[in-house]
């Protein structure tokens, strides 16, 4: 198991997991607000749709979805 | 960087077709590199766990993104910089076609094969309610698949009639033991036929037959759109929407070959036998001849599975049909064409540039992208800046 920090909180997950799994995993199904303010999830799991993108480590806009969980990530949502 | 052949597409026919390519590259010397926007080789069907294996020969950029293309060949990365290739296969796969009803764009509700994706890139569904529903032989794939990781599968609803089915079915015996195989997977598993969601609020799906089922997850997707923009970009030929390509896989371009998916959707045997062909064409090899997987069968299964026209009603007037740019579907009324609506709505405009909404304008309006101009993917501006056009 391997750690991360969402939004502040440590969540543990299996290795080889993709961000996107472990936000839903932890009922994070709200990763993003759309133009006018809704929420979103992820809807494609596969890089088609960009709407899992979160900040990670600092960077804007990475594909949750794509993205493989490493130890000490820190993923910010919304 | 320089390959005398790059494959983009690490799924079942990319495989297939480095594997093929491999076997001349020990007598000729040919370098051959794959490259695919997700972490590990194996595409959708195999995420991760891919039957062919990479070649150990083969140099593969995963988690990188092709964002154009340009004659000669030049491959733009965003990751890899540029990359060089005397010959290209595309096998860039499908994506899925979403179609809006109202709350199709709550969290909670996903694709069917994206649901499939999330689940085996680790998200736990043990004991979630869900309803699996659209169009296509993935939605029992994907039931199947879900209950074995201990969901709670409440329903299968396919949009299309029994009536379709059967007789496509009866003309293809070979498919049997895969079809009896899932129904088998899912015995005490309601499936449905010619029912499809028409609403989804507050976690409970409300289907075309009245009954209300409520859910954790909606898995829906109503089939499959061929990945075509790459080829499109390099200027090959489409036929009806997809890549057209000759017995040895070539497209319209010189040098440009084209295995799976984006020739016509027919699954991992068509895009096995595709990948091999190319690999081995792309490489000066003999093909195999005889196309087992022929234009009649893609025909066959797209009639199948024939999308109900009551579908294209489900969007209300407030309906989001774009998605990254919030358009919903009255706002879209009245225009002619998808370039107009674009202009003027920014409809297509998102970071998914057009990939989910396009497929839609066009069951809903009868609208079509034409041209495909790059970046293909959103890609940072300092990247771009740095390809020499």
């Amino acid at each position: 198991m391997i750690k991360i920090r969402c939004d502040g909180r440590e969540i543990s997950v299996r290795e080889g997991t993709s961000v996107a799994a472990a936000l839903l995993g932890e009922g994070n199904l709200e990763l993003r607000r759309s133009a006018t303010g809704a929420a979103r999830g992820p809807l494609c799991g596969m890089g088609v749709c960009m709407e899992c993108r979160v900040t990670i480590d600092g960077e804007a806009h990475r594909l949750a979805c794509q993205t493989l969980c490493v130890a000490g990530m820190d993923v910010k949502t919304l | 960087m320089k390959f005398d052949l790059v494959i983009i597409g690490a799924g079942p026919a990319g495989l297939a077709a480095a594997r093929a390519a491999i076997r001349a590259a020990h007598r000729t010397g040919q370098s051959v590199a794959v490259i695919d926007d997700n972490p590990a080789a194996g595409g959708q069907i195999w995420r991760g766990s891919p039957q062919i294996p990479l070649p150990a020969e083969v140099r593969f950029f995963s988690q990188t993104r092709v964002f154009d293309l340009r004659p000669g060949f030049v491959v733009e990365t965003d990751s890899q910089g540029s990359i060089e290739a005397s010959k290209l296969i595309l096998a860039t796969g499908a994506r899925e076609l979403f179609l809006p009803f109202p709350g199709w764009t709550s969290p909670g509700v996903f694709g069917a094969g994206g649901l499939q994706a999330l689940v085996k890139s680790g998200l736990p569904v043990k004991g979630k309610r869900v309803v699996v529903a659209g169009s296509g032989p993935l939605l029992l794939a994907v039931a199947a698949a879900l209950r074995k990781e201990g969901a709670r599968v409440v329903g299968v609803a396919e949009q299309a009639a029994l009536g379709r089915i059967l007789p496509f079915l009866r003309r293809y015996p070979a498919k049997w033991p895969q079809a009896l195989g899932l129904r088998a997977r899912l015995l005490g598993v309601r499936c449905w036929n010619g029912v499809w969601p028409v609403r989804f609020e507050g976690g409970v799906v409300s289907l075309s037959t009245g009954k209300k089922v409520s859910v954790d997850y909606l898995a829906c997707g109503f089939g499959l759109v061929p990945n075509t923009e790459a080829a499109q970009l390099l200027g090959c030929r489409l036929d009806d929407g997809f890549v057209a390509v000759n017995s040895r896989q070539e497209t319209t371009v010189p040098g440009v070959y084209c295995a799976g998916e984006p020739t016509g959707i027919g699954g991992l045997d068509k895009a096995l036998e595709e990948g091999e062909r190319a690999g081995a064409a792309a490489t000066g090899q003999p093909i195999v001849r005889g196309r087992t997987h022929s234009g009649a069968f893609v025909r066959d299964l797209a009639a199948a599975f024939q999308l109900d026209a009551r579908l294209i009603d489900l969007a209300e007037p407030g309906t989001m049909v774009c998605r990254c740019e919030d358009v919903t579907r009255e706002t879209l009324q009245g225009y002619r064409q998808w370039r107009e609506a674009k202009l003027l709505t920014r409809c297509g405009m998102g970071p998914c540039q057009g990939r989910i909404c396009g497929p839609i304008t066009n069951c809903l309006f009868g609208w079509t992208a034409g041209s495909v101009r790059p970046p293909l993917v959103p890609v940072a501006a300092g990247r771009m800046a740095k390809t020499d056009t």
